[in-house]
């Protein structure tokens, strides 16, 4: 799998600066909220202050009648209230397996900050007046908050249907009971894992308008531009007269992979005819958008004395909050990885997700994996101190290799280095560092992880790039990715000027907009470079095609013995013979030869079976890695300061090697916060962390350097064998900092954030019990 | 309503405007005086994106009061430097990869010049502190603390060389 030969590329692979940074930090980047427009309302949502209520009345005619108020809409103004968002997909998946939520709410409100009604004004201020003056009359409910209470017979129902449960799902692989009869140790525990927010810098916000053309157009902060479909759905429109924009993002990380603020737009601007503007407050951002799902996860994992796993189980409950939308998706995600990069015989994973009347839950970087991450790799440092085995030592007899099987079956195609990832990421922390007083104890650990690239094989998942010399011999790419600040527009660009021998200053991408660019599906699941990058990549190769055709024949040698560098045709082996690339094009394109390509790639893809097992194949690919980290314990505090974190991953091929060591630092970094400090705490269904000053996030002060170590097999699906990384680089880092503390502390701790409480409580039960720490940790095994 | 006729020098031209006198510095320069490069991240003071140099002292314009602000200087991440003359600082940024998203970007990049204009070599734990006041949610640091660390090494080279 792994390429031995390293080709000789010459704009990919190297660490070079982006256009988008250059913008960025002169300031004169456009995000959606930048941009101003003449005779702009300003919008407002009124929220739901219960979690659970029958909504008995609502009563608009006090607000509409305010000064500078234009339109106040309720669920009864919007043409198709319940919907399922398709989250750009091309392909229904079918079955309840489908984001299902209402614009605002109706009948009943199923969490606190529920949109119920909008409200479109002259200024901020006479929309926020008019939005209070909305008259809901509400009639409490008890709620169910917690969601295995939820699940139970005679739960409060959340929903309309008789039953909380969103969705279930079975893997099964040999027989787990035999393979636990086989084992020498097993270890049986619960998890827990807490909401998360994605705290993007730049909070929801977008403006809409319609256009000269009639066409309902809206600019937004959003990784999906294809929701243009859903929203032409909720207003009952032509999909072709609904167009979505999305400028630069101020961060994603799934949390503006739902719509947000474009369906409130679509609706005002479409009543009052004017543009509307919308942007949330960081409070109203916290309270209203999708969560990371918090988990409950029982594991029972078994190994042989020589350190082969015979046997594992898991049962997984997942909290939805209150409507669907990607829970069913984020939990299949679960239920795949449970088993991470590990070959177990024996698998029973059963898992469910349940509404409750917290806020909901959705796509969150990672996407259902680092949840089942912190469990599995709790697990497997708990099994290896049982059987006196390093932590490296265990996980080096159990990493899958290409050819394994995962849980359902697939057996992986790609290269899997996962055992030397572990290996760099454990040496890369050095000589131990020495306790700084009497207090402090040190520790270490790694995690390893597994994470898919690409959508879901059910979805068909496409996407689409046109590459095009001008006649200048600049170069212009345009395709409907969304850039969120992955640099995902400049890789775009850096893989065009490599096929076409040009550097990469000379091509311009357009990128993000349904009706000017090509559709190239959602900036989400680690699928951009996959997708547009290959997309980019066939369109790119056939346009050099038919420059090196028409070169070839311009300089009379064969078109194999032709190349394209620094804007020049070269002919291998005779320097004298060459030509500017742009005298080929003005000839291509004066002989009516096309010099542009619009390519689409598709992924592998297959229907969903309508069944509670999920078997084979589930995403494209895998991409696999380790983290380590050093951790210090003030054990009369219980402060954790890391010392060092290493992150260690096979990304195929780095395109840009400055974006890719970015995607890994950055993504360690939100595992830390993860691990140590992010909550976002709810008090039945009430968040009371609606600021940043109580969701907690790492500053540089909490954070020591992230030592990035790229390997490079060349043996992913993406352009040039490269895998992607923007998710997998989160996923393994909480369990290695968490794994860190256990060794420090002596004692395993099951639930995350691991902060100074819980570490401190710990500390004074151990204290308490005459028991040694060891002893302890077997018997509660 | 108590209205107010203010003045600003914005990155060195002088603007004028009414305002309220509970109106942000950010929201006037946001909205009244289209200087959309100061970026509003939570209003609260606790992210740091909002980030000018008053006077030439790092301060988070969401705390800052417009009328506070009159008759004096502010500075934003286009007055420090543009692509045709970079501010070291920004230049550092750019090629170590330190800007990803970018919403952070411009506050970043002030906060780390008002630090540099008291410290000429500071050590890697100083410039964590320094910018312990601008949330991240990209990079996870790492780029950021070197492009400050070079940027530092540049400033002080060009002092030498001047001095």
């Amino acid at each position: 799998m792994m390429s031995d030969e390293t080709p000789d590329y010459k704009v990919i692979g190297r660490a070079v600066p982006r256009h988008d940074a250059r913008d960025k930090v002169f300031g004169t980047t456009r995000y959606a909220d930048d941009f101003v427009m003449p005779g702009t309302l300003h919008a407002k949502v009124l929220r739901s202050r219960y979690a659970a209520a029958k909504i008995v009345s609502v009563d608009t005619s006090r607000a509409a009648a305010m000064p500078g108020v234009h339109a106040v809409l309720t669920a009864a103004d919007v043409p198709k209230n319940e919907t399922t968002s398709k989250f750009g997909q091309t392909h229904s998946a079918g079955g309840g397996f489908e984001g299902l939520y209402r614009v605002l709410a109706d009948k009943k409100v199923r969490y606190m900050g529920e949109a119920v009604a909008l409200v479109a004004a002259e200024t901020p201020a006479q929309a926020e007046e008019a939005a209070r003056a909305v008259e809901v009359v509400y009639d409490p409910q008890p709620g169910v908050f917690d969601p295995v209470e939820a699940l139970k017979p005679g739960a409060y129902l959340v929903g309309e249907e008789d039953s909380n449960v969103v969705c279930a799902y079975k893997v099964r692989k040999g027989d787990a009971d035999a393979g636990f009869a086989h084992a020498d140790v097993i270890v049986e525990r619960e998890y827990r894992v807490p909401f998360g927010d994605h705290v993007y810098l730049e909070p929801e916000s977008g403006t809409a308008w319609i256009d000269e053309d009639g066409v309902l157009t809206i600019r937004a902060s959003t990784q999906v531009i294809e929701h243009f479909r859903d929203i032409a759905d909720i207003m009952d429109l032509p999909h072709n007269r609904v167009r979505v924009i999305a400028p630069m993002l101020g961060g994603g990380f799934g949390g503006k992979e739902d719509i947000t603020v474009e369906a409130y737009l679509a609706l005002l601007a479409y009543r009052t005819k004017r543009p509307v503007r919308l942007t949330y407050t960081r409070e109203e951002s916290i309270l209203a958008h999708s969560k990371r799902h918090p988990y409950v996860m029982r594991y029972k994992t078994g190994a042989t004395r020589d350190g082969k796993l015979v046997a594992m189980e898991a049962d997984i409950v997942s909290d939805a909050g209150g409507y669907p939308f990607l829970s069913p998706w984020v939990l299949l995600y679960s239920v795949v990885m449970a088993t991470g990069p590990y070959i177990i015989p024996n698998v029973r994973v059963d898992a469910a997700s349940a509404l409750t009347n917290n806020t909901f839950t959705s796509a969150y970087r990672g996407f259902g994996a680092p949840q089942v991450c912190f469990a599995y790799e709790s697990q497997m440092d708990a099994l290896a101190e049982k059987l006196g085995l390093s932590p490296l030592e265990f996980r080096e007899r159990n990493y899958l290799h290409t050819g394994d099987e995962l849980g359902t079956g697939y057996a992986l195609e790609s290269a899997v280095l996962t055992d030397e990832t572990a290996r760099r990421a454990w040496e890369a922390l050095g000589e131990p560092t020495q306790p700084r007083s009497p207090d402090e104890v040190i520790g270490r650990g790694i995690a390893s992880g597994m994470q898919s690239y690409g959508r879901l094989v059910y979805l068909h998942d496409s996407s689409r790039a046109f590459v095009g010399f001008e006649l200048d011999g600049t170069v212009v790419v345009r395709s409907g990715v969304q850039d969120i600040g992955g640099g995902q527009a400049s890789s775009i660009a850096q893989i065009s000027a490599e096929v076409l021998g040009v550097p990469m200053d000379d091509v311009t991408v357009y990128f993000g907009d349904t009706a000017l660019t090509p559709l190239a599906g959602t900036t989400t699941a680690t699928r951009m470079l996959y997708m547009s990058g290959n997309a980019t990549l066939k369109a790119a190769r056939a346009v050099r095609e038919a420059i090196v055709a028409k070169a070839s024949e311009m300089l009379e040698v064969d078109s194999d013995q032709i190349d394209l560098a620094d804007r020049m045709v070269v002919v291998a082996g005779d320097v004298g013979k060459t030509l500017p690339i742009v005298d080929v094009v003005r000839a291509c394109a004066s002989q009516g030869i096309p010099i542009s390509n619009l390519a689409q790639f598709n992924a592998p893809s297959r229907d969903l079976e309508e069944s509670d097992y999920v078997v084979g194949q589930i995403h494209p690919d895998y991409t696999f890695g380790t983290h380590a980290a050093e951790v210090a314990v003030d054990t009369r505090t219980g402060k954790v300061t890391v010392l060092k974190l290493v992150a260690s991953f096979d990304v195929g091929q780095a395109i840009n090697k400055l974006s890719a060591q970015g995607q890994l630092e950055g993504g360690t970094v939100c595992g830390v916060g993860y691990a140590l400090l992010e909550d976002v705490k709810m008090d039945k269904g009430r968040t009371v962390t609606c600021a940043l000053d109580t969701y907690l996030v790492p500053t540089a002060a909490d954070m020591p350097d992230v030592e990035a170590i790229m390997l490079e097999s060349r043996g992913g699906k993406g352009p040039f064998g490269a895998k992607g990384i923007g998710e997998p680089s989160s996923t393994s880092g909480a369990p290695a900092v968490t794994n860190a503390i256990n060794d420090a502390i002596g004692i395993r701790l099951t639930e995350l954030p691991f902060t100074p409480e819980r570490i401190l409580t710990a500390l004074k039960e151990r204290e308490r019990s005459a028991a040694p720490a060891r002893d302890r940790v077997t018997e509660t095994a | 309503m108590d209205m107010h006729e203010i003045e600003i020098q914005v990155n060195g031209r002088p603007m004028r405007t009414t305002v309220e006198v509970d109106e942000t510095l950010v929201d006037v320069l946001r909205h009244k005086l289209g200087v959309v490069e100061v970026k509003n991240g939570c209003g609260q003071g606790d992210c740091g994106a909002c980030t000018v140099l008053l006077d030439g002292e790092a301060v988070n314009s969401c705390l800052t009061l417009a009328v506070q602000a009159d008759g004096r200087s502010v500075i934003t991440t286009k007055g420090l430097g543009s692509a045709e003359d970079p501010h070291p600082i920004q230049t550092a940024f750019i090629n170590h990869g330190a800007v990803q998203c970018g919403f952070c970007s411009s506050g970043m990049v002030l906060s780390a010049a008002s630090f540099l204009n008291q410290t000429t070599t500071p050590t890697r734990e100083e410039i964590r502190e320094a910018i312990s006041g601008n949330l991240c949610r990209c990079t996870g640091y790492t780029k950021i603390v070197d492009a400050i660390e070079e940027a530092a090494r540049h400033m002080a080279q060009a002092e030498e060389r001047s001095a």
